[in-house]
């Protein structure tokens, strides 16, 4: 069997005497889609803190592509192919859309460390930045800055941002978070395209969303992976249904 | 596909400078021409008018143009608000000092020299050595933390320098000549220091410029924007800031070595919380995140300053209230106050 491109072996977080992160293992296979569902606080935004090394656990490894990365500070392991999008959006608001994602791809293209050359004047950099905000769907607004978008934009452009950097695992906090109808389509479509080219870790509230979405679905309660597998399994889990999804699929 | 390409990535170039950038840029080229000239003949001008007090007048505000600006290199583009720029600014201002006194007075703790050439560089040096120390431990910080901090280093250094009785304790000490600089000029010339200055100023000013507008200057841009995203697209943000943190605190030397130029006298006074307090006032009064807010807040206050001192004894309460109605009205400094009054003209 292949090693998963990420393996994570009981990781535990604990704050105080909470504990967010109770002995949790989850492998990710190259190329798959897999959402991680459960009710507020069951500590899946510290699941993915931790996956992103914004913060470091108590216990446990966690290996991307057979490495073990569990003390790599956040920006080594974006490099090593690991990027983050944000719950609440996380943009650079006086930038223009292109600059923002340009950004981003000027962190994979080199040393930053060069203080004479005008930025502008790279037209790699641009073109590559042009490409993603085309992908996304923003390139009718890449002159924008960044503050005027609208909500459902600035998600997009919060995606953009994550893939700019070249990926091979996309690690999504919430991408439908406050979206309307129109949008949180629009964003599950946009989602299913990247699902070809990247491996992604999703964390989602809109089940219709994680259902058309998930390869693979773990839930996640009090910390721990109480249950995982396919829609369909995850849909009929007798302990699922009653621990997270409740009356919402027995209608 | 491509023309939109070169299009959009031309409009990019014109944008990712200040917002100045965006509108035409001949206003500002010509009255940056016009300002310049103006600055070049000012001397004869001065001399003419036999009021060559203000040829010192006018390089001591070049001075703290310079100082002003590198500090809006932190302050500014960086979002680091430093509250110990002084211990740059003035410790520029002591390293010139103490090696000139060791050529009269032969201390003998220090190589003396009086030569720019040697003594300039290396103050500058000097300060990004010290920069580098105090940067390496404030920028674990952030927030108020780094605002204390930056404080509490350069307060060490106050100290420090009013107990070094060799170095004239809290009286300061005189330095007797300015630097030399060769080719038959002498910096004890006032006009010519002041040239020298603008020089300096000028030149400083332009490598700012690209600064700010490289790879560098948009990492920096962006961490004042966002240091976690920054982080979370991949970037060593400390290193960043360190690195700026340490431009910024080897151009103070340099103003602080013109300062001691200037006056010929170095004192802990220099190195005090309210020379950076001045510092900031200037960069918030000019622009913060601006090129030219420094520049331009070193003018005004300077000016401010003495025309005021000049009808009253209470000045400096005068220029307080001043300066906080032009805070009120222009929050976001003279120049952004400049940028929406031309915008408005133009529509």
């Amino acid at each position: 069997m292949n090693t998963p491109l990420l393996k994570v072996e009981s990781l535990v977080k604990r704050f105080g005497g909470l504990t967010a992160t109770d002995q949790l293992s989850l492998d990710v296979a190259q190329g798959e889609l897999v959402a991680i569902i459960g009710p507020n606080g069951a500590g899946k935004t510290t699941l993915l803190s931790q996956l992103s090394g914004a913060m470091f656990s108590d216990e446990g490894r966690i290996l991307f592509a057979g490495e073990d990365i569990s003390r790599l500070p956040v920006h080594r392991r974006v490099h090593k192919g690991l990027a983050r999008s944000y719950q609440i959006t996380s943009i650079f608001k006086s930038f223009t859309v292109l600059q923002n994602v340009a950004l981003a791809v000027q962190s994979r293209s080199g040393t930053s460390m060069r203080f004479w050359a005008p930025v502008a004047s790279e037209r790699d950099l641009l073109e590559a930045a042009l490409a993603i905000v085309t992908d996304v769907g923003l390139e009718s607004v890449a002159e924008r800055p960044a503050s005027q978008l609208s909500h459902g934009q600035q998600r997009q452009l919060e995606l953009a941002i994550a893939i700019a950097t070249g990926p091979r695992l996309l690690l999504l906090d919430e991408p439908m978070a406050g979206m309307g109808r129109e949008e949180t389509l629009r964003m599950v479509e946009l989602i299913h395209r990247l699902k070809q080219r990247f491996t992604i870790l999703l964390v989602e509230h809109d089940m219709d969303a994680v259902f058309r979405l998930a390869d693979r679905i773990a839930v996640l309660v009090y910390g721990r992976v109480i249950a995982t597998g396919s829609v369909e399994e995850i849909r009929n889990n007798r302990e699922v249904r009653q621990a997270y999804l409740g009356e919402e699929l027995t209608v | 596909m491509t023309s939109t390409l070169v299009s959009i990535s031309s409009k990019a170039i014109a944008s990712a400078g200040d917002a100045a950038g965006k509108r035409s840029s001949l206003v500002p080229t010509v009255a940056g021409l016009g300002l310049l000239t103006a600055l070049l003949l000012f001397p004869s001008i001065a001399a003419a008018l036999d009021e060559t007090f203000y040829v010192s007048f006018v390089t001591r505000i070049l001075i703290f143009a310079l100082a002003a600006s590198s500090l809006n290199l932190i302050l500014g583009f960086g979002g680091m608000v430093s509250f110990g720029h002084a211990a740059f600014f003035g410790g520029g201002a002591y390293i010139v000092g103490m090696l000139s006194i060791e050529v009269t007075r032969d201390i003998g703790l220090l190589p003396g020299t009086q030569s720019a050439w040697v003594a300039w560089p290396t103050t500058m040096l000097a300060c990004a050595l010290m920069a580098a120390l105090i940067g390496a431990i404030s920028l674990r910080t952030r927030g108020v933390s780094f605002i204390m901090i930056t404080l509490a280093f350069a307060q060490m250094i106050y100290y420090l320098f009013v107990s070094l009785k060799t170095y004239g304790g809290d009286e300061g000490m005189n330095i007797g000549t300015r630097s030399t600089i060769g080719f038959g000029l002498s910096l004890s010339d006032d006009a010519t220091f002041y040239y020298v200055v603008l020089a300096l100023l000028v030149v400083s000013m332009m490598l700012f410029r690209r600064l700010v507008h490289s790879r560098f200057g948009n990492v920096i841009r962006g961490i004042r924007e966002n240091e976690t995203r920054m982080e979370a697209i991949g970037y060593d943000t400390y290193r960043y800031k360190l690195v700026c943190f340490v431009i910024a605190g080897s151009f103070a030397g340099l103003a602080g070595a013109l300062l001691a130029n200037q006056n010929t006298f170095v004192s802990p006074r220099m190195l005090d919380w309210h020379q950076s307090g001045l510092l900031i006032m200037m960069v918030i009064l000019g622009g913060v995140g601006r090129l030219w807010g420094g520049v331009v807040g070193a003018v005004v206050i300077l000016l401010l300053e003495e025309i005021l001192s000049e009808y009253t004894l209470y000045w400096q309460f005068w220029l307080g209230s001043l300066l906080l109605f032009l805070i009120i009205v222009a929050p976001k400094g003279l120049i952004g106050l400049a940028d929406r009054a031309f915008k408005g003209g133009l529509k």
